[in-house]
């Protein structure tokens, strides 16, 4: 006998079962994505005819609102507070002044874009301060693979960085390996984790406390365990626990990635706790994260931190425009170009800015911005933050999206002499031999390089076009 | 499935229950009817373009079949959407035709896969099959821990290395050893990667690439692992990992909660990947066979 999932399989001679769609494997019928298909461009196609206009009328808004209402929507913005958003964008967008720099379509991507990151928080907010009478007490809660553990162990180490004194406690009694899971993390990032097996979490905080003011900690973050919010024993428990350990902060950790139902899960854990704030997790993915805004929504508390990849320093402050960006499906443009600020000469990037925008880019500019992408970090974090890159990605998809590749892009083009990398429409048959000879590469590597160059030309230029038109035109943008 | 779901969640669902009854309340036809189906479609997370596909069609065929009442049009709904499901769909888990039968389980973080993979182990252990679990999380703290606990609680053997290495060289040990020990299933753990990560991406391939070299006709099954909490991402999640390897069927975990998972909907619409299996609760036993009509009835309520 077999689980009665099975019962019905064909079993196939060659031990394939033929719905198996590796034997198929179908196409995926992604839909067909120009390469920055983003708000603003499609609004900018609703706003074509209507250019010299001074005004918004009522139909350019309405048209402009459902562009905006399925953006929204596309980001997982839970629809009833897309329902109120837009209603409330409508009345602010009509009549204003179209401002003599930006199209009507930008006027309303800005109007919106305001309004989002203003929902969001106006600006950053900080976390509850260690106080005097003994340690701080900050509660992680959420649904189960949340990131609460992960997010602990990340908050501890930022306090510790802010000369804090923090203490981890295992409260997650119920998930296997989850005590072990603190353990490692805690001491991974060199915080203290206190855990008494799977004894009543209540008891273990309050031991905990006890061990903190003994030892002097200034905070104790408590990792609770996953639950549903529909878990009305669980959630008792989280009752039980805010009143008996008085927290300070209680912050629910949340996947960037939920969709509509964020909402529910939010109202009904802010219900039940009182939350101070939110932690957004997973954001290093591709999700556009309109989560956010569902969650702030229906909290009205302020999202504190994301969570931004597996290592334990990857987490940040919210920034609430960025966001906004973001679910816009406009790119994180900004934290990029902090980035780059870091390491990239200015005046150099200026000279280049000029260059892609005259459309005289060359590979010898090229190589230079791969040695200064290497000093920002890993590559592929950095493109995941370019507007429309996961789109572009899959045209583009050879482009250098390992550091191993850039090496070989590398070597390929320091094997060219100075000619060749300023008009690489001279590199014949003969030179392309040669070159990969040099690099130790092979011909394809050379063709590939120089055929990728051109389309990061093109891509470019739709780029530095999308850019002009932007409300901030930021210093010394990054080509990429 | 359905009664147990809805055993388990009991009062407090209702409070979140939708409004598809009035939606189809006997009234007529009319453009508001097809707004308010919009509105269910798309707070079930089945997003914009596939709901408006549904809705299309839907009109459409209430033409075709001069439908006029909302009753009728109910029932159409459900059948298109089971269809929509259903097509060209095996939903049963493909077995070796001799032993061992191997699955390989994918997702993001956190979705579930170490539960879904002791939930599957449970039922075939219950069968009385001889089943073993390849610990090949070795990245996340704790992952191969928490592995091992629930092989003890499912009794089910476990083949495991350390934590920091090579995952390729833990589902290949793995497999030698199933072959060995002549069990009749393997299921491969993997970690949690997010699909955007074109270098976590290869090490999966790398793993599907060693199972095929040992046994040529393995892995049976690749499943997804998918959190019913997902919105419109989850699309992305299985056509990354759909371009990385041939995703065979997809697990959709924590459909206790009030999330419907109606992402699953866009993705057999976008990428024909079937939904097979579905997670309902934390213990062992809480794993279902996807059965379409009652995941519509769900969707819609």
């Amino acid at each position: 006998m077999v689980p009665e999932w099975c019962i019905n399989v064909r079993e196939v001679q060659s031990g394939k079962n033929s719905s198996n769609s590796r034997e198929v494997s179908p196409v995926i019928s992604r839909r067909e994505v120009t390469l920055f298909s983003t708000l603003a461009e499609k609004l900018q196609g609703v706003f074509r005819k209507l250019k010299g206009k001074g005004k918004l009328g009522e139909k350019d808004v309405d048209l402009a609102l459902r562009e905006i209402r399925l953006a929204l929507l596309e980001a997982d913005v839970n629809y009833k507070v897309v329902r109120d958003f837009v209603s409330s964008i409508r009345e602010r967008a009509l009549g204003a002044k179209v401002l003599k720099s930006l199209t009507p379509g930008q006027q309303v991507v800005k109007i919106v874009h305001e309004d989002l990151a203003g929902l969001m928080g106006e600006k950053q907010s900080k976390l509850v301060p260690a106080h005097s009478g003994g340690p701080q007490v900050i509660m992680l809660a959420g649904l189960q693979g949340s990131g609460k553990t992960t997010t602990a162990a990340k908050l501890a180490l930022h306090l510790k960085k802010n000369n804090h004194n923090p203490l981890l406690v295992a409260a997650d009694v119920y998930r296997p390996a989850a005590i072990k899971q603190l353990e490692i993390m805690g001491e991974e990032v060199g915080v203290a984790v206190f855990s008494r097996g799977k004894d009543d979490p209540v008891k273990i905080g309050l031991w905990a406390l006890k061990k903190a003011a003994r030892e002097g900690n200034d905070y104790v973050i408590l990792d609770t365990a996953g639950r549903l919010h529909l878990d009305a024993e669980l959630m008792a428990e989280l009752g039980n626990l805010k009143k008996e350990l008085n927290p300070g902060e209680i912050l629910l950790v949340v996947d960037a990635m939920t969709g509509q139902d964020a909402v529910n899960v939010a109202e009904a854990f802010h219900q039940k706790l009182g939350l101070t704030g939110v932690v957004l997790t997973k954001l290093d993915g591709d999700t556009r994260g309109g989560a956010a805004l569902s969650v702030k929504a229906v909290t009205n508390c302020p999202i504190k931190f994301v969570g931004v990849g597996e290592k334990v320093d990857a987490f940040e402050p919210f920034h609430p425009d960025r966001m906004a960006s973001r679910i816009l499906g406009m790119g994180d443009v900004l934290t990029l170009i902090e980035k780059a600020q870091q390491v990239v000469d200015e005046e150099k990037s200026i000279a280049l800015e000029k260059k892609i925008r005259s459309q005289a880019l060359t590979l010898e500019d090229f190589l230079d911005q791969l040695q200064q992408i290497k000093q920002m970090g890993p590559l592929e974090n950095l493109l995941e933050m370019v507007p429309g890159f996961n789109r572009a990605n899959k045209q583009l998809k050879n482009l250098s999206l390992s550091d191993k590749q850039i090496l070989k892009v590398e070597a390929v083009i320091n094997s060219m002499t100075r000619e060749e990398r300023l008009r690489p429409e001279i590199i014949n048959s003969s030179r392309r031999r040669r070159i990969s000879q040099g690099s130790g590469t092979t011909v394809q590597d050379v063709n590939r390089l120089i055929k990728q160059f051109g389309q990061m030309k093109k891509v470019l230029k739709q780029f530095s076009s999308l850019e002009k038109g932007k409300m901030k035109s930021p210093k010394g943008l990054f080509p990429f | 499935m359905l009664a147990r779901i809805k055993k388990g969640l009991g009062k407090t669902r209702d409070a979140f229950k939708h409004k598809f009854e009035n939606l189809f309340g006997g009234r007529e036809i009319n453009q508001e009817f097809f707004d308010e189906l919009e509105e269910i479609l798309i707070s079930a997370d089945v997003g914009v373009e596939t709901t408006m596909k549904i809705v299309e069609l839907h009109r459409e065929r209430l033409g075709v079949e001069k439908i006029r009442e909302r009753s009728a049009a109910r029932e159409l709904l459900k059948r298109q959407l089971v269809e929509m499901l259903e097509s060209n769909q095996q939903t049963a888990l493909a077995l070796a035709a001799s032993p061992p039968t191997v699955y390989l389980i994918l997702g993001v973080n956190g979705v579930g896969k170490t539960t879904a993979i002791a939930k599957i182990a449970y039922r075939f252990a219950q069968e009385g099959k001889k089943v073993l679990l390849a610990a090949g999380d070795t990245f996340r703290a704790a992952a191969i821990e928490q592995l091992d606990e629930w092989s003890r609680v499912v009794g089910a053997g476990i083949i495991k290395h350390q934590s920091g290495g090579d995952p390729s060289a833990v589902i290949y040990d793995a497999l030698n050893a199933a072959l060995a020990r002549q069990a009749d299933l393997l299921i491969c753990d993997t970690a949690g990667r997010l699909h955007t990560k074109a270098n976590l991406l290869e090490e999966v391939k790398k793993i599907f690439r060693v199972i095929q070299k040992l046994l040529p006709s393995a892995p049976h099954e690749t499943l997804l692992v998918l959190d019913a909490t997902t919105g419109q991402n989850g699309l992305s999640q299985a056509q990354y990992f759909q371009e990385a390897v041939p995703v065979s069927g997809l697990i959709l975990t924590k459909l206790d909660g009030t999330a419907r998972g109606g992402i699953v909907v866009a993705i057999k619409d976008r990428t024909d990947i079937p939904l097979k299996l579905i997670g309902i609760g934390e213990k062992k036993e809480d794993l279902e066979m996807f059965r379409a009509a009652e995941f519509v009835e769900a969707l819609l309520a």
